[in-house]
């Protein structure tokens, strides 16, 4: 397959979104809105909930599965109040010691001029500096596509693990071709994807990713949600066994080494 | 009879070359091309005599100012560059990427987009890195990233303040994702920078978009932003093409930036030293002169 065709398979609109991986492996979710600055974004969600008898706080980008949805959510394109909100949620985590899951399936930030008005590089930027503070575990999912710094934001973890048919990227392969290839009607998108190297494999192989989670059937999703939550439970309990200062260290010399 | 014949010949051929040389004079009158400035604001043409430190004399207009110019403007006096390397690595194998580097290397004598530093300011002890767009737009790749990540863990185990010039257009997308990284590794160790209580300065200059926008460039104790300067995550043109609405004039200047909350203060280039001086003895506690 080629790696453009994967990045379709990312976006395809029948994949599991983030409320369906909530409801399949976690229980008792509850969900919590507003960045306390004035607003709430309808692209990135949270919540605490039960990871069998683990209470976890859940962050990530929302997409929807048609077009109507998609709209409403703007397409997972996550707006300044939405990072702050995550930021406040995962803030709130480490208070009360709760880990971290974080799923990421985004094209990329917002590009508008609220988005700039607000601050959506700042946004993004305390995300990411702050994940290097949390004492607790913190672990990222990519379930779909993985988008430059609007995925970045959340993509700071002591493990980073991607779905078999998520991609993980600077840029879209098409704001890539534009950028490099100077091309304008799209028709270099797939050779843009071959040079990124954006696949779960091209990753792994990098050393950017730390495990590939196999989706198996894609008409049945049960196979998946059961492998992302033996994942989840069998990690949280090894990163919790490390001490604080452990946790960190190993967390800051995980991005060190890029 | 031929020898003397040649000497003769030379002896008028240095008459021609003098004569022809003359005439060249007379006829162009050549002018040193940097004698003179045309401001790419205003577009009036001054003396360059009259640019102070790169700042039009007509309309205050700053114009790019490279890593050099700027460590001679804010230093008391001499200062050492640190970590100069001559690493330039190709992680995809982007086609024509490092003969690329090579040239920018002969052409800017830089090794790359960023030149770390330690000196005095104000008589005061600190850790400077100054991005310098020469070099690709600015972007940053592996190697602005570990520059600025060990300047950061230097001036951390110094216990020196540390104030970061940037100008960037980005990420590196040569680097694909290993450029994204970056942005990781740098906030990284600003938290652990910070964690100690030590001062971050940071210094916003046209342009600062993309990568380092969202990265180190929002997160200084004090955002110091310099007069015209765009700044933004997204450019102009990708929002414009998004959003198919015409953008507001003075969309992403420092002014805007000032009043939205994301820069505390603009300060001009003539007060750039002064004013450092003013907020690193502030966090030191100690008035100097």
């Amino acid at each position: 397959m080629g790696r453009f065709e994967k990045v379709e398979k990312a976006r395809d609109l029948k994949r599991p979104n983030i409320y369906d991986y909530i409801n399949n492996i976690f229980d008792d979710f509850i969900e919590l809105k507003g960045d306390r600055c004035g607003g709430d974004d309808s692209a990135i969600i949270g919540g605490i909930a039960f990871l069998n008898n683990q209470p976890v706080t859940i962050v990530g980008h929302l997409k929807g599965h048609d077009l109507n949805s998609n709209l409403k959510v703007n397409f997972g394109m996550g707006s300044p109040s939405g990072y702050r909100k995550a930021l406040r949620l995962m803030q709130q985590a480490n208070k009360f010691n709760r880990p971290i899951i974080s799923f990421i399936d985004t094209p990329g930030a917002y590009p508008g001029v609220e988005s700039e008005q607000k601050g959506i590089g700042e946004a993004i930027a305390k995300c990411i500096e702050d994940s290097f503070n949390y004492t607790v575990p913190k672990i990222s999912i990519i379930i779909g596509e993985g988008g430059s710094g609007g995925a970045l934001g959340f993509g700071v973890s002591d493990q980073v693990v991607m779905l078999e048919n998520a991609v993980y990227s600077i840029l879209s392969p098409e704001g890539f071709a534009a950028i490099l290839f100077k091309d304008k009607d799209g028709s270099r998108k797939e050779e843009a994807a071959e040079l990124m190297k954006l696949t779960a494999l091209d990753l792994f192989e990098q050393g950017i990713i730390d495990k590939i989670i196999p989706e198996g059937d894609l008409n049945s999703n049960n196979f998946v949600y059961d492998k992302i939550g033996n994942h989840l439970t069998q990690e949280i309990q090894t990163l919790s066994r490390l001490d604080k200062k452990t946790l960190l260290h190993n967390r800051y010399e995980r991005f060190r080494k890029y | 009879m031929e020898k003397s014949f040649k000497k003769q010949k030379d002896k008028l051929s240095i008459f021609k070359n003098l004569r022809q040389r003359n005439r060249k004079n007379k006829n162009t009158r050549e002018i040193p091309e940097d004698l003179f400035k045309k401001c790419p604001h205003c577009n009036e043409i001054q003396t360059s005599a009259s640019y102070k430190d790169n700042v039009c004399p007509n309309c205050g207009f700053h114009l790019p100012m490279n890593a050099y110019e700027r460590m001679d403007l804010i230093y008391d006096g001499r200062y050492k560059v640190l970590f100069t390397t001559k690493e330039a690595p190709n992680p995809l194998d982007f086609p024509g990427y490092g003969e690329k580097i090579d040239e920018l290397k002969q052409k800017t004598k830089l090794d790359e987009a960023v030149v770390c530093s330690i000196g005095h300011i104000g008589k005061i002890k600190c850790v400077v890195c100054v991005m310098d767009n020469r070099f690709m737009m600015g972007s940053m790749g592996s190697v602005v990233g570990e520059k600025i990540t060990k300047a950061i863990e230097f001036a951390l185990k110094k216990k020196l303040p540390l104030i970061i010039f940037t100008t960037s257009g980005g990420a590196r997308m040569q680097e694909g994702i290993f450029s994204l990284m970056q942005m990781a590794k740098v906030n990284g160790a600003l938290a652990r920078f910070k964690a100690a209580n030590l001062l971050y300065v940071s210094y916003i200059t046209h342009p600062t978009y993309g990568g380092v926008s969202a990265s180190f460039a929002p997160m200084g104790d004090i955002v110091i932003g310099e007069p015209f300067a765009m700044y933004g995550f997204a450019g102009r043109r990708v929002i414009a093409s998004t959003i198919k609405q015409k953008l507001p004039d003075d969309f992403q200047t420092t002014k805007y930036n000032m009043d939205a909350g994301f820069i505390d203060l603009i300060v001009e280039r003539s007060k750039c030293k002064q004013t450092l001086g003013k907020i690193l003895a502030m966090h030191q506690g100690v008035r100097h002169g």
